[in-house]
């Protein structure tokens, strides 16, 4: 017995002589996050930053957006993100306030021979049919029509969409209902929905190694995987009836043009926005944040470093290929946090 | 049809090759000691998975402490002072379904029964899911190879006036050590390349951290989130972290293995 | 009474309180096992009590799986679980018992055990490394390769067609059930090679005295003398192959429809968990989920008790 229980003990004492050793060390408390995996990469990198700009760490983690609003409510973590933004109605219920964070850019990737990337045009209501199995090849008139230079081959349309649950998909099938009441009225909107047709694959990587691998394959990705990854994506006809690039000017056009001030607790979803040179498939991330903070230092510390993203990290977001909040919905994100209370008294306020 | 079980072994040598080769792959390039050495980086930036593998090994650790107890007990009372009351059957069928019970299901629980009590998520829940998945396994394996004991061991010890629990301290787990110490190998092998469970328990920690009432880094999880990023730096550390989790528990597994050969031989 | 025996019966005393107490100890670590089995079942019940009591039996029996209109049937899961399970299944027990007959039978002594533990070891690698090797490595191959070639090896044979129908995905039912064979053959190869051992030499030496060729041996007297036991080392492969999640959740397509053919998307119960559930916004929909999983605890329930049934019954008959 007593050889065999050494090692244990020996393990037992080393593992408490470590967690004294570290409860010792007593490092700040870290901000603690969790939801989106949209934002992650952009967290990720501002944490590193300001980790070691004030010694505060982040601790955020992509575990899905609809695991950040539960595990918010439930107050295991101090701040939560989505990329579908809550109702009026569960705010109030749950005490928590919501603003935009960052914002993105969703492009449709295309696989078919002889097109090379942003050749090809499509408009929300060719791509609202094509999802819907209604337009099954590439040379269907309603996509002639809309590029009438290119030679499009009588070639299988294969849909590709994300298996897994995702912001991703929520802000592609919104805007896809936005665009098209067939699709607002078969499908509708949400980070999973019943797919009339196609393939699901799992997570961005998988969606993008689908389309390539499949002859006329179409998909959606996040801009960034596109852009990091140097995907055949498609132009797009906005709501104003202009052909546009995808890339971080028109995401940034979109945002600008929505309107946030009009808008209760920033629920707008900047799919579809007017104006010439607005991307129709934007995407934003919210912050979900306790009204009432039962910890007042910890919500102190999360609003602290969201103003510091908000001033600091915009050449972070920008390498990443995410679009950081214009300063003017800045100012009116950051006028509503003197509502965010402990004892009657804002935990932070903006320019200490 | 002779000819068809030659091809049969064969075939599962070939799947094991490939999947190793293609581990060796894409993952040995990316196998520079900078892994060892730094955190989990930002995307776009060079880094390590020191973090993920010291969450790794601290929540491993723990998960032993906590269930091979517990297992190597449980296991004794099948195996001696119950091995033939109703209760032991009952343990054993019960057991059998956890040791096949899906990882994810556990998870769920212990987010349960503590991440939601104590606020939030922490390394001592990630351990005791771990340590929910080593359990069965210690049990089976303590139970089977106390079983294969001979009983005139036992009878020897008790003829010299020695009390049962000292027969089986001194008999009956000394002649079962290396096989008791093979299951909890093989327990550890069967937990180092779980996500499933941690990913509702433990969570991930970007930075250093062995707080054990903090989120935790892990090699599983960090795997899984790089795996599918965008970032050529994360797949590349994803592909190297697979790389060292799948040879370190092969490499356990062959520990485990030869100690049982060394009792067999005796 | 003398003083010695006064210490012996002391002694004695003691030796029997802490019997007792390690014996309630054990006893206690046996029980806490039970217990732990009876907690992770009744918190899936809670949790699937909301979705089983809005959508009742017909939760079982609808195959729409839809988010937006918060409509859930467990259908498309229940039979992309089985389905791939006993693709699975169907593969790796040819295989595994081949492995097994090679092991036990032809391959040369000092090899057996490098191979057998080679085989063992695909047991050992972590189900997340399936997972990413299936998607980057396997998907691919079946989709360029071995897709196209079967799609028109069959296109027209009646019934063949429409079961491997196109498009080439590379990813669905087929390639999980691949993937899951793959995982469960070390599982069955190894249980059979142990129960192969059981078998008396003497009835082995009796059948190649009277002739029989090593073929004849093995398919006459060691598999019917085994049948029962590898139907229990079956059964654990299924049991394993019903609840993986990672490998599956990364090729399967988690697609809610049923589809006659073995190349289109499908989804399985875990991995439908692990795709959707940390999305999931609404009670009901991660009910649903989780009533899910309380499906999977009963299907695996049932197989493994099938399984330990039949692993008793072959101890009983062997004399052990």
């Amino acid at each position: 017995m007593m050889t065999f229980i050494r090692p244990t003990a020996l393990a037992a004492a080393a593992a408490v002589a470590l967690s004294i050793a570290t409860a010792a060390a007593g490092n700040a408390a870290d901000i603690s996050g969790a939801g989106s995996t949209f934002i992650y990469p952009v967290f990720a990198k501002w944490a590193d930053t300001y980790k070691k700009e004030t010694g505060i760490g982040l601790n955020y983690q992509s575990i899905g957006s609809g695991g950040g609003i539960k595990q918010v409510i439930a107050k295991t973590v101090t701040f939560g993100a989505t990329d579908k933004p809550l109702s009026d109605e569960d705010l109030g219920k749950n005490g928590l306030v919501q603003f935009p964070m960052v914002m993105g850019g969703i492009v449709p990737i295309v696989n078919v021979e002889g097109i090379k990337p942003g050749e090809l045009v499509l408009d929300g209501k060719t791509l609202a049919e094509i999802y819907l199995g209604d337009i099954t090849s590439w040379d269907d008139d309603a996509i002639k029509a809309l590029n009438p230079g290119l030679n499009l081959p009588s070639l299988a349309i294969a849909v590709v969409h994300r298996s897994d649950g995702s912001g991703t998909t929520f802000n592609f099938t919104d805007y896809l209902s936005k665009v098209s009441a067939d699709w607002k009225d078969k499908v509708g909107s949400d980070t999973a929905v019943e797919w009339p047709v196609g393939v699901g694959a799992k997570g961005s990587e998988g969606v993008a190694n689908m389309v390539m691998q499949t002859a006329g394959g179409i998909g959606y990705d996040e801009y960034a995987y596109a852009a990091q990854n140097n995907l055949s994506y498609a132009r797009m006809e906005n709501a104003a009836g202009k052909i546009v690039e995808p890339s971080l000017e028109t995401f940034g056009a979109a945002a600008a043009n929505a309107d946030w001030q009009g808008a209760t607790n920033f629920h707008v979803i900047i799919t579809n926005q007017p104006g010439d040179n607005s991307w129709p498939i934007a995407a934003s991330t919210w912050v979900l944040i306790h009204k009432a903070p039962e910890d007042a230092v910890a919500a102190g510390d999360a609003l602290k470093f969201f103003d510091w993203a908000y001033k600091n990290g915009k050449d972070a977001a920008k390498g990443l290929d995410y679009v950081s909040i214009p300063d003017n919905v800045v100012g009116l994100i950051e006028a509503t946090w003197s509502d965010i209370k402990a004892d009657g008294k804002p935990v932070y306020t903006v320019g200490q | 049809m002779m000819g068809l079980c030659v091809a049969a072994a064969l075939i599962g040598l070939a799947w094991l090759a490939l999947i190793l080769g293609a581990l060796l792959w894409n993952g040995l390039s990316g196998l520079v000691p900078a892994v060892f050495t730094h955190m989990t980086p930002p995307p776009g930036e060079a880094g390590g998975l020191l973090n993920a593998i010291a969450g790794s090994v601290v929540m491993t650790v723990i998960a032993v402490i906590v269930g091979t107890p517990i297992g190597i007990l449980a296991g004794t009372y099948m195996a001696e002072y119950g091995r033939f009351s109703r209760l032991t059957i009952v343990v054993r069928f019960i057991n059998d379904i956890l040791l096949s019970a899906p990882s994810i299901i556990v998870g769920l629980f212990v987010y349960v029964l503590m991440v939601k009590p104590m606020g939030h998520f922490s390394a001592v829940a990630g351990s005791v899911a771990l340590a929910i998945l080593v359990i069965p396994v210690v049990v089976r394996t303590t139970e089977d190879m106390l079983n294969l004991v001979p009983n005139a061991l036992r009878e020897a010890g008790t003829a010299i006036g020695a009390p049962r629990w000292v027969v089986i301290r001194s008999v009956a787990y000394r002649a079962a050590l290396s096989s008791i110490i093979t299951g909890v190998l093989l327990a550890v092998a069967r937990i180092s390349g779980e996500t499933a469970p941690l990913l509702f328990t433990a969570l991930n920690n970007q930075f250093w951290s062995v707080d054990l009432n903090a989120p935790i880094a892990s090699l599983p999880v960090t795997i899984f989130q790089f795996a599918l990023s965008p970032y050529a730096e994360w797949q590349q550390l994803a592909w190297t972290g697979a790389l060292i989790i799948t040879f370190a528990v092969l490499l356990l597994s062959i520990v485990a293995r030869a100690l049982t050969v060394r009792r067999e031989d005796r | 009474m003398t003083a010695p025996a006064v210490a012996r019966d002391a002694r004695v005393r003691r030796f029997a309180l802490t019997d007792s107490l390690f014996h309630a100890l054990t006893r206690a670590a046996a029980i806490l096992v039970l217990l732990l089995l009876g907690g992770v079942a009744v918190s899936l019940f809670l949790g699937a009590w909301p979705a089983l009591s809005h959508f009742g039996p017909a939760f079982l029996v609808t195959e729409s799986w839809n988010p937006v209109r918060e409509k859930f049937g467990a259908l498309a899961p229940i039979y992309g679980t089985l389905v791939t399970s006993a693709i699975a299944i169907l593969i790796a027990v040819p295989i595994g018992i081949g492995i097994a007959i090679f092991l036990t039978e032809l391959c040369p002594r000092p090899l057996r055990r490098p191979i057998g533990m080679a085989v063992e070891l695909l047991a050992g690698i972590p189900s997340i490394i399936y997972g990413i090797w299936g998607l980057f490595v396997f998907a691919p191959f079946m989709q360029t390769v071995v897709q196209p070639f079967v799609i028109g090896l069959f296109h027209d044979v009646p019934g063949l067609s429409a079961l491997f129908a196109g498009p080439p995905y590379g990813i669905g039912i087929l390639t999980s059930g691949l993937i899951l064979a793959i995982m469960v053959l070390p599982f069955i190869s190894s249980i059979t090679r142990d129960v192969f051992d059981t078998v008396p030499a003497m009835l082995k030496e009796s059948a190649y005295g009277i002739g029989c060729t090593t073929w004849e041996v093995t398919r006459r007297v060691v598999i019917p003398y085994t049948r029962v036991g590898i139907m229990g080392g079956v059964m654990l492969g299924l049991g394993r192959a019903l609840g993986e999640t990672m490998a599956v959740t990364f090729v399967i397509g988690n697609a809610h429809r049923i589809h006659a053919s073995l190349f289109a998307p499908g989804t399985t119960i875990s991995a439908s968990i692990a795709n959707e559930f940390t999305e999931a916004v609404g009670d009901l929909y991660t009910s649903s989920l989780v009533a899910l999983g309380l499906i999977l605890f009963v299907i695996t329930f049932l197989i493994l008790a099938a399984a330990r049934l039949m692993l008793l019954r072959t101890g009983h008959k062997a004399g052990a």
